[in-house]
């Protein structure tokens, strides 16, 4: 796969979307400069799109078949293919419109795969100024320089709760510490690609297990994981500081503590996580939680673009941030 | 030396086992209680009058630094330590006004140092932490002696008379030394002035009425009360602001 990356994946939502929005940008700027007034333009708008767009769709079809025999060719090679298949495409249909129409005012065939052509060109020139913007160098630098970090709040406290363990239960502290330790090896470690959400899961788990530490029968936590795909690739750390969130803001706050829903479940090859915890106002830490959503959010799209979402709500005392990513499957 | 009485207000309980061991290392010293938040802390210092509060300040109900606002009006007030994990702002004003703290983990002899050199807080120092403290949670009221604390929600109106403010609650009556300008600075969004001598709490107004004043015959809007059957006259000026709601 020698132009991963540099060619646009054609089955990405956000990219067809970016193609389609580019295709009749272009179409409408020829029927308005083609055009006298508004119903003209409207009336030119509907003769050009009945023609362009069964091309357009249909091309996209074929590319998106298509797509895993590109990502094989090289980069230039795989422009080629684009255009050839484009035009391929587009002359079919044309040749097909030239049977089945009804008006008489056909533009000629030339005209229509110049016109193809161009806009494909200027299409995979604009993904191409994109992936330049986006390089791995740029993507990677804004990746690590996203990385979750641990409040260090939490780090203390919890370094705090092991020295109290050592005299009275030392089975507990070394526990604790070897929890500890796994926390620190995966916040520190190179996270930028992505990971199994088991492995994500462990470490929710060992988190929360320091923080039970802490704060005992104060924190509760309810799983509800039977649907859960534990073979998802999701972007490490994606989960922890949300449940790290939820601690702080839902649960410390309350004297008699609280309970952390985490809910996650595939459908329609979309996996959803929720993370649900009580909420008490006034809240003045908002603005902590502000930047790990911000952050998170821009991890999940630097991931997988438009095909991600994250959302948060308050309502009735508790708070809820849902999360939807693409369930790609681990790859072997 | 005599025996040094001291206070463990943290929300963690290895944070207290820890305190707890660390002090029966140094000796000299008794721990008269514990608690769980700066609520049970000012209880607990109230009834035990202990020589040192050792106070953290991330607790839920009411933070420490609240805690020891509150603390300073005891008869009696304890020498206060402040105890923390993380927190930079309350760092950089604790060194800017030489207020005594511990990061955790604590040191053995950080803690012994601290519970030398410990004395009560200076009104001015307390100012100057004042605005760690979000908004503060309750209002301490000094009554025959001792101290009791009522919620800031359960306050239905403030009203200024004479010297005093008078602090309405379903149940009773209070009264306090403070300004109302004051007052109506540091609770905010949560109280309307609707008469220059009166705030009240928005989330206990029932809705406004025009009533026939005694006094001059003319009519007037009075804010009615949700718990209690008296009724604020909305002065001329701030009628403005019943259009608002």
């Amino acid at each position: 796969m020698k132009n991963t990356g540099r060619l646009p994946n054609i089955r990405n939502l956000g990219i067809l979307l970016r193609v389609l929005i580019i295709a009749n940008t272009a179409l409408a700027l020829i029927a308005y400069t083609l055009s006298t007034d508004l119903a003209d333009f409207f009336q030119r708008m509907t003769a050009i799109s009945a023609l362009a767009q069964p091309m357009l769709l249909s091309s996209l079809l074929l590319l998106y078949g298509s797509y895993p025999l590109i990502t094989r060719l090289s980069y230039k090679q795989g422009l080629t293919a684009i255009l050839a298949l484009v035009i391929l495409c587009t002359a079919i249909i044309y040749k097909l419109f030239a049977q089945l129409w009804v008006f008489d005012d056909l533009p000629g065939l030339t005209r229509i795969l110049f016109t193809a052509l161009f806009i494909s060109a200027l299409t995979l020139y604009y993904f191409n100024l994109r992936y330049r913007a986006h390089s791995p160098a740029v993507t990677e630098a804004r990746l690590q320089a996203l990385q979750a970090r641990i409040r260090p709040h939490f780090l203390f406290n919890s370094i705090n709760a092991v020295l109290s363990l050592i005299r009275s239960q030392p089975k507990q502290a070394e526990t604790a510490l070897e929890d500890m330790a796994d926390l620190f090896r995966v916040l520190m470690a190179d996270n930028r690609e992505l990971v199994p959400l088991a492995q994500e899961m462990a470490l929710c788990r060992q988190y929360l297990a320091l923080e039970k530490l802490r704060l005992n029968e104060r924190l509760n936590i309810q799983w509800q994981i039977d649907n859960m795909p534990p073979d998802a690739m999701i972007p490490p750390l994606v989960l922890q500081p949300l449940v790290e969130n939820a601690v702080y803001h839902g649960i410390e706050p309350l004297t008699s503590g609280g309970t952390i829903t985490i809910q996650i479940y595939t459908k329609l090859n979309e996996i959803h996580l929720i993370l649900k915890n009580p909420y008490s106002t006034p809240n003045h830490h908002q603005h902590g939680n502000k930047m790990a959503l911000g952050n998170i959010k821009e991890r999940l799209s630097l991931h997988f673009d438009l095909e991600a979402s994250l959302k948060s709500k308050q309502e009735k005392g508790v708070y809820e941030v849902h999360i939807v990513l693409p369930h790609q499957k681990q790859k072997h | 030396m005599s025996m040094l009485n001291i206070l463990i207000a943290d929300d963690e309980a290895p944070a207290r086992n820890r305190l707890h061991d660390l002090l029966a290392d140094i000796g000299n010293t008794h721990i008269v209680a514990e608690a769980k938040n700066g609520k049970e802390a000012l209880q607990r210092a109230d009834e035990l009058q202990p020589d040192i509060v050792l106070l953290d300040i991330r607790m839920p109900e009411m933070d420490g630094i609240e805690a020891a606002q509150h603390l300073q009006k005891l008869p009696r007030p304890p020498a206060i330590i402040f105890t923390t994990a993380f927190d930079n702002y309350a760092i950089q004003a604790f060194d800017m006004n030489a207020v005594d703290y511990l990061l955790k983990p604590i040191r053995l002899e950080r803690l012994e140092k601290a519970l030398q050199k410990a004395r009560a807080l200076q009104p001015q120092q307390l100012a100057a932490l004042t605005p760690l403290s979000p908004r503060k949670t309750h209002l301490t009221i000094a009554e025959r002696g001792r101290i009791l604390l009522v919620p800031v929600d359960d306050i239905i109106y403030l009203r200024a008379e004479l010297k005093y403010v008078t602090v309405r609650t379903a149940e009773r009556e209070y009264l306090i030394e403070e300004s109302l300008t004051h007052l109506e600075q540091e609770f905010d969004s949560l109280f309307i002035r609707l008469h220059r001598n009166c705030l009240v709490a928005h989330a206990y107004i029932l809705g406004y009425e025009k009533r026939i004043n005694d006094e001059h015959g003319e009519k007037q809007w009075v804010a009615l009360l949700k718990h209690v059957p008296e009724t604020v006259t909305v002065s001329r000026r701030q009628q403005h602001l019943i259009r608002m709601t």
